[in-house]
């Protein structure tokens, strides 16, 4: 176990942090209290955290395309993938702004089929209102 | 008589005049089947529409906005098989006397979808609104002017005719949140549908207050002018279900 020492005690922790946090979000599907679709991102972004505790050099070649400062290329990778995931929350929000309208419509629909049918029904039977 | 003509009402607190439309509406047009969609509203509009005995009545379980309530009516419009509807508000601010005068044009096969304007010559002599809303007006005016290809006087009217085929297409795609007037217009167009503007006379309304005030009025023009942006680089609907 001659690696371990190489490690830094922030690998560590962020590693360590990184498999809960993959692991929390398993738990979560495998509960189904979140949905695989929706799990996805999060197990992308965990996953990505988890190469980058491992390997942290792979931060220095964010130097490449002019990020000097190696942590700010954390923070980028941080940001964009939650708003990645904001962005999958809004075309989520909007399909189902637009399902629950349709349900809406269709509910008023049909509870205007239901007392016409009821109001044929109650003619239909000597012309006597039945009683609710 | 206007068997084949479904009058859509939407409706959302108009307690204190719905039943007055509704009686206009009815002598106007015998035979007309009068639908009030009822949005939800907190008042007692659904009981006042149903005490009159002149209209079928849809209640929305929650509020969807204007555009959410008209499209229930084309809707019913669609399944119950009415060859015209006419879109008219409950507020009052429409007349009953105008609604032949709009379907005209649809009657006799000059256009698919009328839309009654206040600003075309010789009808309403003269409409006074706040200098920000005659801005926003004026601005629709010319993108849907250009987008459309023909001249729209007036794009936020709401007092509408459609023919069948206008129908089915709006019952399925009708651009349905807060306010769609300006944005229907250019999907119309840009689906090849033949519009044509009617002068017709219209009221001050007598109840209520406009829904579209101060900050309010800037998020709907930018939201509306984005959405109509966004119909007119779309592919047409009926090309694309086509292809």
């Amino acid at each position: 176990m001659n690696w371990i020492e190489h490690l830094t005690r922030i690998q560590i922790i962020s590693l360590l942090g990184s498999v809960l946090f993959l692991l929390g979000i398993l738990e979560c599907v495998r509960r189904q209290l979140l949905k695989e679709a929706y799990a996805l991102l999060w197990l992308a972004l965990g996953g990505g955290f988890l190469v980058l505790s491992a390997f942290p050099g792979l931060l220095e070649l964010a130097r490449h395309i002019g990020i000097l400062y190696a942590p700010a290329a954390l923070f980028l990778f941080l940001i964009f993938g939650i708003i990645l995931i904001l962005i999958q929350y809004s075309v989520v929000l909007s399909r189902r702004t637009e399902q629950i309208k349709t349900l809406t419509q269709e509910t008023a629909l049909l509870r205007h089929r239901i007392e016409q049918l009821e109001k044929n029904a109650d003619s239909a039977v000597d012309g006597k209102p039945r009683q609710s | 008589m206007y068997e084949r003509l479904c009058v859509i009402i939407p409706c959302y607190n108009e307690a204190d005049c719905i039943a007055g439309v509704l009686r206009d509406l009815a002598a106007s047009l015998p035979g007309a089947t009068l639908v009030v969609v009822n949005d939800h509203s907190d008042d007692a509009s659904a009981r006042e529409a149903v005490a009159t005995g002149l209209a079928e009545v849809l209640s929305l379980p929650v509020h969807l906005g204007i555009g959410g309530a008209v499209q229930t009516g084309m809707k019913f419009a669609v399944v119950h098989h009415y060859e015209y509807a006419v879109k008219f508000d409950g507020d009052g601010q429409h007349q009953a006397a105008e609604v032949e005068r709009l379907l005209q044009p649809i009657r006799n096969g000059e256009a698919e979808v009328a839309i009654g304007s206040r600003f075309l010559a010789g009808v309403t002599p003269h409409f006074h609104s706040p200098l920000l809303r005659r801005a926003g007006m004026a601005v629709f005016r010319i993108v849907n002017s250009l987008l459309a290809g023909q001249r729209i006087t007036d794009n936020t009217s709401g007092f509408r005719a459609y023919n069948r085929r206008a129908l089915e297409f709006l019952a399925e795609h009708y651009p349905a949140f807060d306010y769609p007037e300006p944005e229907e217009i250019v999907l119309l167009a840009h689906n090849r549908f033949r519009l044509r503007e009617v002068g017709t006379a219209m009221a001050a309304r007598t109840t209520g207050v406009s829904s579209i005030t101060g900050w309010t009025s800037i998020y709907y023009m930018v939201k509306v002018l984005i959405a109509i942006l966004m119909v007119a680089v779309r592919p047409a609907i009926t090309e694309r279900q086509t292809l």
